[in-house]
């Protein structure tokens, strides 16, 4: 079932994850790669227990006096969770993801960029943007400069740019000094999920056909 | 660092901790509660909330409660929150450890850590309002009993996170818990933490590998 994955979240990425400080889209985009991938699951749970570990060894303020009681009170007319509420996986889509679109790729409401080119925006915090990539074999993404830090998984397919191949599970991190031109593989439509800290700047001198549409 | 009860009562509100603690013995007295040692030299905080789920102990509760929530209201409060915010929600956190007690899986976290994750989760809710979506749960949910080996080392990497933390330069540590608070610039977040995670990452890797061959 797993694939070989050789392109992973950055510490950087995982920490702030664990400490709740991504904005939503970003948030979308690390919990769809762990979904995938046990490397980064390990790490992201050593994180946690980071998280434990602070919690345990920083100073306490004490509570005032009643706030036991109070509690105590509070949780008799509480009933206790037996099991977790189910989520699940569609298809390609990892539970996380799967739960934005309502279902698999079947459900994904795309709009056409052209060239056999789609996406589809997903509804997160305006802080960041995620997007759902459709991308035929042999297709270019825009050219693009980032103003910010943009992230693309791969779900399905492969895409190749400058710097390496990324295919499922890979996910690409690229900041501001990046300029990059990912095309997809041939053979099987490329699906990605990909998000952006801030709206994309294109930069190519020769405009391409997708390039108006991309912008978010 | 130990669990030491008698050390962590004396930096909670004593009075209070004191006087549930005479009103927990009492229930212990009554049942059999073998496995509650609130006043032993090491407390066996995943042993408190078993009891928890499996007897709805509030005997059990109250000495989590005494233990954890000043931490928790110590957490939210480095987080931004003020006195009486911080106050509401650690207990809200502790509420939602009584209702999700039969999710806690000790072989896979401390009870700090899940207690973290929680007020983390706590935290996002009360003062950012991001969603964060939670990846896709492993396939194989918490064991009704769990093994005792791998909780007791889960516990054991806590512990030794907490040493490992403890012994950081201040400057280094500062870094860490202002991560862990939410009050790090991004390219503050991109300075290395300098903490010997590799042992522990690829140890929960190899769980995790076992794990999914016993599920193939
Ligand atoms: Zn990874």
């Amino acid at each position: 079932m797993m694939t070989t994955i050789r392109h992973h979240l950055s510490e950087q990425l995982l920490t702030a994850y664990a400490a709740g400080e991504l904005p939503e889209a970003f948030n979308l985009v690390v919990a769809t790669h762990v979904s995938l991938c046990d490397d980064c699951r390990a790490r992201l749970e050593t994180l946690d227990a980071l998280g434990g570990a602070l919690l345990e060894t920083a100073d306490a303020t004490p509570m005032s006096e009643d706030s036991l009681a109070a509690c105590l009170d509070r949780i008799d007319g509480l009933s206790q969770a037996t099991s977790r509420s189910p989520m699940r996986r569609h298809g390609i889509f990892p539970a996380p993801l799967a739960d934005y679109v309502g279902g698999g790729v079947n459900k994904v409401k795309w709009r056409n960029l052209g060239m056999g080119v789609k996406q589809a925006i997903l509804p997160t915090g305006k802080d960041a943007s995620a997007r759902l990539l459709y991308i035929p074999g042999g297709q270019a993404v825009p050219d693009h400069g980032h103003r910010g830090l943009e992230l693309t998984l791969v779900l399905q397919g492969a895409f190749r740019d400058e710097t390496d191949r990324f295919g499922p599970g890979d996910i690409e991190i690229a900041d501001e000094a990046m300029q990059h031109t990912p095309v997809a593989e041939h053979g099987e439509v490329c699906i990605c999920l990909a998000a952006t800290d801030a709206p994309l700047k294109f930069n190519a001198i020769i405009p391409r056909l997708a390039q108006p549409f991309l912008r978010i | 660092m130990m669990l030491d009860a008698h050390q962590t009562e004396k930096t909670d509100a004593p009075l209070v901790a004191r006087q549930y603690a005479v009103a927990e013995h009492k229930v212990r007295s009554r049942k059999d509660g073998s496995a509650v040692q609130a006043d032993g030299i090491e407390t066996d905080w995943a042993a408190l909330v078993l009891r928890v789920r499996d007897h709805q102990d509030r005997a059990a509760f109250a000495a989590l409660f005494r233990h954890f929530a000043p931490r928790v209201k110590a957490f939210l409060m480095k987080s931004g929150a003020d006195a009486t915010l911080a106050e509401e929600c650690a207990q809200d956190v502790m509420a939602t450890l009584w209702q999700k007690a039969a999710l806690f899986d000790p072989s896979r976290a401390s009870v700090a850590t899940w207690v973290f994750t929680i007020a983390r989760n706590r935290r996002i809710d009360a003062l950012r309002k991001a969603r964060r979506p939670e990846p896709e749960d492993l396939p194989w949910g918490p064991e009704p009993e769990p093994d005792q080996a791998e909780a007791l080392e889960v516990q054991q990497d806590t512990e030794r996170l907490g040493v490992a933390l403890a012994q950081l330069p201040e400057k280094q540590r500062a870094l860490i818990e202002r991560a862990f608070y939410g009050d790090l610039s991004h390219s503050e977040i991109a300075a290395e933490t300098g903490l010997p995670l590799g042992t522990i990452k690829s140890r929960i890797r190899l769980a995790l590998e076992r794990l999914r061959q016993q599920m193939s």
